[in-house]
C-alpha cells in the first residue's frame, strides 16, 4: 500500500477542479485498470496508487429524477455511466428536464460561472450533425 | 464475535418494547424527553427499574452524544454503551451489539432508545446534511432523490410501474387504518398516490414517509433472567448487517441493496427461510424500499417486487403481512425509524396488536435501512428460543 499524495500541497478535489477549469473531466485509474470516481488518495480495497486520466467526456444516463421544488422550475438530477467505466452525479442541460431518459447518450461540458466551484454538466449527444463528424 | 445461540437456544431476549408519543409533541419537547418516556414504558413492561440498566445504546442526528445525553437525563452510569450511527438501521445493529455485550457479561440489562422532534423543528433542522462536492451542487433533494434515482432504474430494468409503487403506500395505509396510534389513517387509493404532488420523479408526496415526532425503546436481558420477568420474552434468533455506500453515486447497483447480504446472514443464523415468517417489517422510507427489500430478502425474485405487491398482496388480508403498524409511510417516521419496526415486531409476537394482530404470530423479520440504501441491518425475532 502506498500513500501517494502530499495533502499539504494538493487534494484529490483540488486536482479534479483544476482539470475542470481547463475544460477536462478527470478521473483516476488503478494499476489493474479500474476507473475510480470520486477522486481519492488511493484505490479502494488495495490502497494502491491511482493515476489521473482525462475522460473523453461521453457517457450514458444510468438513472434520472426530475425535481419539482415549490415555486421553482423543474430540473433533473442524473447518474451518468461514463464510457471509461465510472459513474457520477450530474444534470443534463439544454433539454426539457422531463425529456431526459435512461440510456440517453450525453457529453460533458463545464460550468465555470463560479470559479471557486467549476461544475461538470452534461448535454444530449449528438446535439448537432457536426458532433458525429 | 460470539454466537447468539447456545446449544441451539437463543441466549438473549427482548423483555420490553415501547413507543414514545407519536406525531406532533408539545412545544419544547426534546428528543431525550421522548427517549426517556419510551424507556420508562419499556422497563415497566418487564418490571425493571432505571437502576437495573447498565447497558445503554442510542443514536441520533440531533444529539452529538446520544448515549451520554440519555445517561445524564436518566441518571444512569452504564458499564457498557454504544452509539453506533448508521442511520435508520442503527437500532437493529444496537440490538445485535447489545446481545454480544450481554453474552460477554459486559452488562446485564440493556436499554436501546431513540427519540426525535423532527416534525416540531423541521426535518432540515433535525437532520442536517454534509456537503458533498460531487453531489450537493446538483441540488438533489436528499434522501428522496436518491431513492427516486433507484426507482427510475428499477422501472427501466424490470418494467416496474408507478401503480405498483403506489400499491405499497396503499397497503401501508390499510394497516394504519387498523392501528389507533398511526399518524395518517385517512383512506388512500392508488389514484390518490399517483395524483399527489410530484416531488422527485417517479416519487410523489404519497410515495414518501411521513415526518413526525416520536421515539421508542427496547430492553434486553439474558434468557435465563427473562424467564423471571413480568413480560412475555421475545428471542433474537439471527442478525446480519452490511455497509454498502455513503452516497447514491457510489451504490454499486441501483436495483440491488445490501439487504441481499444482511438478510441471508440473519436467516442462516436463525436457521429459517423467507416462507416461514408470519410478519415482515421493512424500513419503508419510500415505496421503492419495500419492493427492493422484498426482492433482496428473498420473498420474491429480483425484479418481481412490483408484481408481488400488486392487488393488495401486502395489505390487510393479503398473502404476506408487511409493515402492520402502517410503516414509515402511514404510521409515523421520526427521522431514524428503525427502532419502531422492532417495537411493532415485538408487540405482534406478544399478541398485543388488537385489530391488526396477525393470528398466531411466531416468527418475525425486522429489516432496517439507513442513509440512501447505504446501510442494511436485519433481525430475526421469534417466540420460540430454539
Amino acid at each position: 500500500m502506498n500513500a501517494i499524495i502530499d495533502l499539504k500541497n494538493q487534494s484529490p478535489l483540488g486536482v479534479f477542479q483544476e482539470h475542470c477549469r481547463q475544460g477536462h473531466l478527470a478521473y483516476q485509474l488503478s494499476p489493474s485498470g479500474e476507473a475510480v470516481f470520486y477522486p481519492r488518495i488511493c484505490e479502494p480495497k488495495t490502497g494502491e496508487e491511482l493515476t489521473w486520466k482525462l475522460s473523453a467526456g461521453l457517457g450514458v444516463v444510468y438513472a434520472v429524477t426530475v425535481l419539482y421544488p415549490k415555486g421553482e422550475s423543474p430540473y433533473n438530477v442524473v447518474l451518468v455511466e461514463m464510457d471509461e467505466g465510472f459513474r457520477m452525479m450530474s444534470c443534463v442541460t439544454g433539454i426539457d428536464p422531463e425529456r431526459v431518459e435512461i440510456g440517453m447518450r450525453v457529453k460533458v461540458h463545464m460550468d465555470l460561472s463560479d470559479p471557486e466551484r467549476p461544475l461538470p454538466l452534461f448535454a444530449p449527444f449528438p446535439s448537432s450533425p457536426e458532433d458525429l463528424a | 464475535m460470539s454466537e447468539i445461540h447456545t446449544s441451539g437456544r437463543a441466549k438473549i431476549a427482548i423483555v420490553g418494547a415501547c413507543e414514545a408519543d407519536l406525531g406532533q409533541c408539545a412545544q419544547g419537547t426534546s428528543p431525550v424527553d421522548l427517549m426517556a418516556q419510551a424507556s420508562l414504558g419499556a422497563l415497566a413492561q418487564a418490571g425493571l427499574k432505571l437502576s437495573d440498566v447498565d447497558g445503554l445504546f442510542s443514536a441520533s442526528t440531533q444529539i452529538r452524544f446520544a448515549t451520554t445525553a440519555l445517561s445524564e437525563y436518566l441518571g444512569l452510569n452504564p458499564s457498557y454503551h454504544d452509539g453506533t450511527q448508521m442511520g435508520g438501521s442503527s437500532f437493529m445493529t444496537h440490538l445485535a451489539h447489545a446481545i454480544y455485550a450481554l453474552d460477554a457479561g459486559l452488562c446485564n440489562v440493556a436499554l436501546v432508545a431513540y427519540g426525535s422532534n423532527q416534525r416540531s423543528i423541521t426535518r432540515q433542522a433535525a437532520s442536517p446534511r454534509e456537503f458533498n462536492p460531487y453531489e450537493t451542487p446538483y441540488k438533489p433533494m436528499l434522501p428522496i432523490s436518491a431513492y427516486a434515482l433507484a426507482a427510475s432504474r428499477h422501472m427501466y430494468e424490470f418494467g416496474t410501474t408507478r401503480e405498483q409503487l403506489a400499491e405499497v403506500a396503499v397497503a401501508a395505509r390499510g394497516w394504519a387504518r387498523l392501528n389507533p396510534r398511526a399518524w395518517d389513517r385517512d383512506p388512500l387509493s392508488i389514484d390518490d398516490v399517483l395524483r399527489s404532488r410530484m416531488v422527485s420523479s417517479p416519487l410523489t408526496l404519497r410515495d414518501c414517509c411521513l415526518v413526525t415526532d416520536g421515539g421508542g425503546a427496547l430492553v434486553l436481558t439474558r434468557a435465563d433472567r427473562a424467564k423471571h420477568l413480568s413480560s412475555k420474552a421475545v428471542y433474537v434468533l439471527g442478525h446480519g448487517e452490511s455497509l454498502s455506500h455513503m452516497s447514491i453515486s457510489g451504490m454499486p447497483s441501483l436495483t440491488t441493496t445490501a439487504a441481499s447480504i444482511s438478510g441471508p446472514k440473519a436467516m442462516n443464523m436463525a436457521g429459517v427461510k423467507p416462507s416461514e415468517f408470519d410478519l415482515v417489517m421493512l424500513y419503508d422510507a419510500f415505496t421503492i424500499n419495500t419492493l427492493m427489500f422484498l426482492e433482496d430478502l428473498g420473498f420474491c425474485p429480483k425484479g418481481e417486487g412490483g408484481h408481488f405487491v400488486s392487488a393488495g398482496a401486502i395489505a390487510p388480508g393479503g398473502k404476506l403481512a408487511v409493515n402492520t403498524n402502517g410503516g414509515g409511510l402511514s404510521y409515523g417516521h421520526p427521522g431514524m425509524y428503525g427502532l419502531l419496526l422492532l417495537v411493532e415486531a415485538v408487540q405482534q409476537l406478544r399478541g398485543e396488536c388488537g385489530e391488526r394482530q396477525i393470528p398466531n404470530c411466531q416468527l418475525a423479520l425486522a429489516h432496517g435501512n439507513g442513509g440512501v440504501f447505504s446501510t442494511q441491518s436485519t433481525l430475526v425475532l421469534g417466540l420460540d428460543p430454539s
